[in-house]
């Protein structure tokens, strides 16, 4: 499992795709961040005549994060779509087939893969409000409750997009599939906000990540990624199995 | 040690597939002993990779058994695909890696102990020829070169039935007189199958051939008893596969 993730990275990290996309996605959070940050100086003055005023968590950690979380869902259709899709094009799943181990061993190494490599994007994102310490205090409990909510919605990207991969024959088929899918799941929810709490909400996955987004964590929302993913990646698992079984 | 070398690395019974009602491959046996390497002839069609995706676990027989080195294919898959490397037609080559991230990938994936991976990778480098390609990249390389690869990459983790789906198509004569010999001298101590439609191959390389013809065994014999007999493989091979009206079809 970690001998395919390995793989995945190192074939990843020697194509300047990845580069690309890191740099891309560095550029953009940067950019917010340094807007959120122009907007907090400028009201700054105002804020302090407030009791209870917001500091630079609740200015500009919360709104970058938010934005980290659209990043993600952006790029995940561009590297999940090769995961699998690629090495049926290219002959090489069988490289992988015919070795000792195991269908559930070739999709977790590829899912373990693709976290790795989101942890980078949301790695970045913590190194910018890190920064903001020279300035101030951070409230950390929020922090790291956007990061956890992140690496799970980003482990959902994952898990679909690698799903859709093992669907198709062709990289660019599974690449616009997934984004479809992922854009639907978003687009619920902006659907929904008007009615508020309807059941569409409920399956919308960027909604899911506002609580985290807030620093609230909640056991609905911990319950609803975990079986996401969970579902995701065994129907991964079992339909690179039935391929041998009926293809 | 002696039973050892009597008890067949690779044994198969009953084997069948079929792809929706059709039978692709039906009822084979076959038997093969450390030292032999067996040609599996055939037209293009008659099941030949079929069988070689089933053996090496790409492909799930419909029935049948098979086992290798005595363990059950499918009911531990794990240990079973340790004891084979395998060729496919098309060679499972990643282009974006070099030669020697490929190997060492490759031998990650057979479970070749970490202590051993490098001089397990010296010795494929050595005997596939790859001494100087060892720090290109795979896509950069040329036809016979990645054949090369792809042959190393199966023989990696010194394992006893190696499977080879045509692996001198594309060669020039040098490349193929190469590998030949090295098929050989991986057949001294280990079992080799080896699908080609070179009948000349199989005179020179095999001990044993077998013919396939719309996924059933129609020829099996040693490649000396043929010499013997003072038969051409071709006069064979025309015999048991143009034969239009084959009783069993109808």
């Amino acid at each position: 499992m970690i001998t395919v993730a390995r793989k995945e990275l190192k074939i990843l990290f020697s194509t300047p795709l990845a580069w690309v996309i890191l740099a891309l996605a560095q550029c953009v959070l940067t950019w917010v961040f340094l807007a959120h940050l122009d907007t907090f100086l400028r009201i700054q003055p105002q804020l302090v005549k407030i009791a209870n005023p917001p500091g630079f968590t609740e200015m500009i950690i919360v709104p970058l994060f938010a934005m980290v979380a659209v990043v993600l869902l952006m790029i995940t259709p561009l590297l999940t779509a090769r995961l699998i899709a690629e090495e049926r094009r290219n002959h090489t799943l069988t490289f992988l087939v015919s070795a000792p181990i195991s269908m559930t061993d070739i999709v977790l190494g590829k899912f373990l893969g693709m976290m790795i490599f989101f942890s980078a994007v949301i790695a970045m994102a913590v190194a910018l409000s890190m920064s903001l310490l020279a300035g101030g205090p951070v409230d950390f409990g929020v922090l790291l409750g956007n990061v956890a909510g992140l690496f799970l919605l980003s482990a959902c990207f994952a898990a679909l997009g690698l799903y859709i991969s093992a669907l198709s024959a062709q990289p660019a088929t599974a690449g616009a599939g997934t984004l479809g899918v992922l854009l639907g799941l978003w687009i619920i929810d902006n659907v929904a906000d008007d009615t508020n709490d309807g059941i569409a909400r409920n399956f919308s996955l960027l909604a899911h990540y506002e609580g985290f987004n807030r620093g609230v964590i909640d056991t609905f929302d911990l319950a609803y990624f975990a079986l996401f993913v969970l579902v995701f990646l065994t129907l991964s698992i079992r339909r690179m199995d039935s391929e041998r079984i009926s293809a | 040690m002696t039973a050892q070398i009597a008890s067949p690395t690779l044994s198969v019974s009953g084997l069948r597939r079929y792809f929706g009602t059709r039978a692709a491959v039906h009822d084979i046996n076959l038997e093969l002993r450390r030292g032999e390497v067996l040609g599996f002839l055939g037209p293009n069609g008659a099941g030949k990779t079929t069988i070689m995706r089933m053996l090496t676990g790409n492909l799930a027989p419909s029935a049948g058994v098979i086992k290798i080195c005595g363990i059950d294919l499918l009911d531990k898959p794990r240990e079973a695909k340790a004891c084979i490397g395998y060729l496919p037609e098309i060679p499972p080559l990643y282009r974006e890696l070099t030669v020697s991230e490929y190997l060492t990938l490759a031998a990650r994936l057979h479970r070749v102990k970490k202590v051993k991976i490098a001089a397990a990778l010296d010795e494929v480098v050595r005997r596939c020829g790859l001494n100087n390609a060892r720090s290109r990249l795979i896509g950069l390389l040329s036809k016979g070169y990645q054949q090369r690869v792809g042959i190393a990459q199966a023989i990696i983790h010194d394992p006893d039935v190696i499977i080879f789906d045509e692996p001198t198509t594309g060669l020039d004569p040098n490349q193929m007189r190469d590998i030949r010999s090295l098929i050989r001298e991986l057949g001294a101590k280990r079992s080799v199958i080896l699908s080609t439609h070179i009948l000349p191959e199989v005179e020179a390389v095999c001990d044993r051939v077998q013919i396939l013809h719309e996924g059933r065994m129609v020829f099996s014999d040693s490649v000396g008893g043929l010499k013997q007999k003072r038969v051409s493989l071709e006069e064979v091979f025309v015999q048991y596969t143009m034969n239009i009206e084959y009783p069993a079809n109808l």
